[in-house]
């Protein structure tokens, strides 16, 4: 589904990232872990075409997307949410959803502008597809709220609700437990393994262990901007190495 | 939605009776302005208040579809109605491909390249004499001609006038609530996350500049045919400001507060002329308290100052 080889990401004298590889196979929830300052965050900025790396191929679905901008990957089915939630805090929950649905519409300029009769017919399947994600994360009495007033926790819940709308193959979460507390946790733990029975591939990275462990079939596991690790939450529990790096080294 | 249009028709119903309500008149003529001027901030209020793109620059190309139009309609004597177009293909395609490079541009960098634009094309009015007439101005524009009207008078010029501008407000609201308008104000809350949804933020930003400029150059085409004179001065930074100020005033983002600035911004100089050389001290004065009791334009602070004083407490929902 996703394959990253090779990246290297060097700013200023920094080496964010040192030869990363790894697949990531369909339908698989996998988790990309690692302590502060693994390169986490900067791998999947690469990943999602909002940095060009230093060196190294993105592969999506076996297609070579090295350098594709963000807006050409969602159109390949690929789309992330981010860490610190971008919402579009001037509109309505609902309206934001319907900003997801823009690669599923066609409607242009002037067609909007002047009411053409295809673009009502699109306006209402777009507000019904809309309108189907909120109930789908349960935001449905929200709906006409504007995003921006909205806690945290339900943010995260429509910033996940927009990016379903996309109909994305793939989905890329950075830190999607970030903020939340351990009620609201759990029910994005049942939202995931839901995204993943719909056969959308989701990659995660997180720092919650509790939750990469319960729901993650495959574990990445990143340190000091290099892979240290790969394997089942099983394997990456029992391994010596992770246990070093997230504990410390006995010498 | 249903509620804009609604406002809308109620206000075009306005529009239509305030000739008889008026009588005519000097107020007809300051009327055309009050409608010229609203097509130009609902023209950047797309730019400003939905996409979040400033342009310093926009009083440029309402003065090069004024001039385009004069210049094929005086010395070429092409007919009005076939200028006015052609001067907004030729805007829209100058816009474009000024807007590809420039709006890659941000924030303070993005006013000063328009702002540098909004100059030379002042400048060129100015100085391409055998052209524009330069400083001295460019005389003898035809009026407009339908079926043997000649639109000459303030009456029908105001019947002229407003027809655009009314047809410019409801394409304006269309677009507003459609795919692109909410694409164009998910630009401007968060570009980085539009892009992650799909939406081509370059283009779109080009598009709606362009946009933007075709409906200023046809404000400026009619400028031209009401006045029949133009002269550079009409087209300097001052206006770019005002238009700015317009917006603003009025308040971004929405369509009936671009109108509201721009009323309020052409008619309180004529209110203000009793108090002779005191109306600029009155104008600075309103703006400054505009800008800091109201920040949503008045669009938003009336309907607040409103509940204030009359104590309904209706929640936080605004329009």
């Amino acid at each position: 589904m996703l394959e990253v080889s090779g990246i290297t990401q060097i700013f200023g004298g920094v080496t964010a990232l040192d030869s990363v590889s790894f697949k990531i196979a369909k339908g698989d929830i996998t988790g990309v872990i690692g302590p502060n300052g693994a390169g986490k965050t900067t791998l999947f900025n690469i990943i999602s075409g909002i940095y060009h790396q230093t060196a190294g191929t993105v592969y999506l679905e076996g297609k070579d997307v090295t350098g594709f901008p963000p807006e050409r990957l969602a159109r390949l089915s690929m789309v992330r949410t981010f860490q610190n939630i971008e919402l579009f805090g001037g509109m309505t929950v609902l309206e934001n959803v319907m900003v997801g649905m823009h690669t599923k519409s066609t409607s242009g300029l002037l067609a909007c502008s002047f009411k053409a009769p295809w673009s009502i017919s699109e306006e209402r399947r777009i507000r019904q597809g809309a309108l189907k994600w909120l109930d789908f994360t349960g935001i449905t009495d929200l709906a006409d709220q504007k995003a921006g007033n909205l806690p945290f926790g339900k943010g995260r819940l429509l910033e996940i609700a927009r990016a379903l709308a996309v109909e994305p193959r793939i989905i890329l979460m950075d830190e999607p437990a970030a903020g939340l507390n351990s009620q609201e946790t759990l029910a994005l733990a049942a939202l995931i393994k839901r995204i993943r029975d719909m056969d959308i591939t989701v990659v995660l990275v997180e720092h919650d262990m509790e939750l990469v462990m319960d729901i993650c079939d495959r574990i990445v596991v990143l340190n000091l901007g290099k892979k240290l690790a790969e394997g089942t939450p099983q394997q990456i529990q029992e391994s010596p190495e992770v246990i070093a790096a997230y504990l410390g080294d006995d010498d | 939605m249903k509620k804009d249009l609604l406002l809308f028709s109620a206000f075009a119903l306005l529009v239509a009776a305030a000739p008889q309500l008026f009588k005519g008149g000097y107020l007809m003529n300051v009327l055309v302005f009050v409608g010229i001027n609203t097509m130009l901030a609902v023209a950047l209020n797309l730019l400003l208040g939905y996409a979040g793109q400033i342009s310093l620059g926009h009083a440029g190309f309402f003065g090069l579809g004024a001039y385009l139009s004069g210049i094929m309609t005086t010395t070429y004597s092409i007919d009005p109605w076939l200028a006015m177009p052609i001067a907004a293909i030729v805007v829209g395609i100058i816009a474009c491909l000024i807007g590809f490079p420039v709006l890659k541009l941000k924030g303070h960098y993005l006013a000063m390249a328009t702002l540098g634009l909004g100059i030379i094309i002042f400048i060129v009015f100015n100085e391409t004499v055998d052209l524009t007439g330069g400083p001295s101005g460019l005389s003898g524009i035809p009026n407009l001609k339908i079926a043997g009207v000649t639109f000459d008078s303030d009456v029908k010029n105001y019947y002229l006038i407003w027809f655009f501008t009314l047809a410019v407000m409801l394409f304006s609201l269309n677009l507003a609530n459609s795919r692109v308008g909410r694409a164009l104000r998910a630009v401007h809350d968060s570009e980085i996350a539009a892009q992650v949804l799909g939406v081509n933020a370059r283009i779109l930003k080009v598009q709606v500049f362009t946009l933007s400029a075709i409906i200023s150059s046809i404000a400026g085409s009619l400028y031209a045919h009401t006045m029949t004179f133009i002269s550079p001065a009409s087209f300097g930074f001052n206006f770019s400001i005002e238009l700015l100020t317009m917006v603003v005033i009025g308040g971004l983002g929405s369509i009936f507060g671009s109108f509201l600035g721009a009323a309020l911004l052409t008619l309180l100089p004529e209110f203000l002329r009793a108090v002779n050389d005191y109306d600029i001290i009155i104008y600075g004065a309103l703006l400054m308290v505009m800008v800091m009791f109201m920040p949503g334009g008045l669009v938003r602070g009336i309907p607040a100052l409103y509940r204030k004083i009359f104590g309904q407490r209706k929640g936080t929902g605004n329009a």
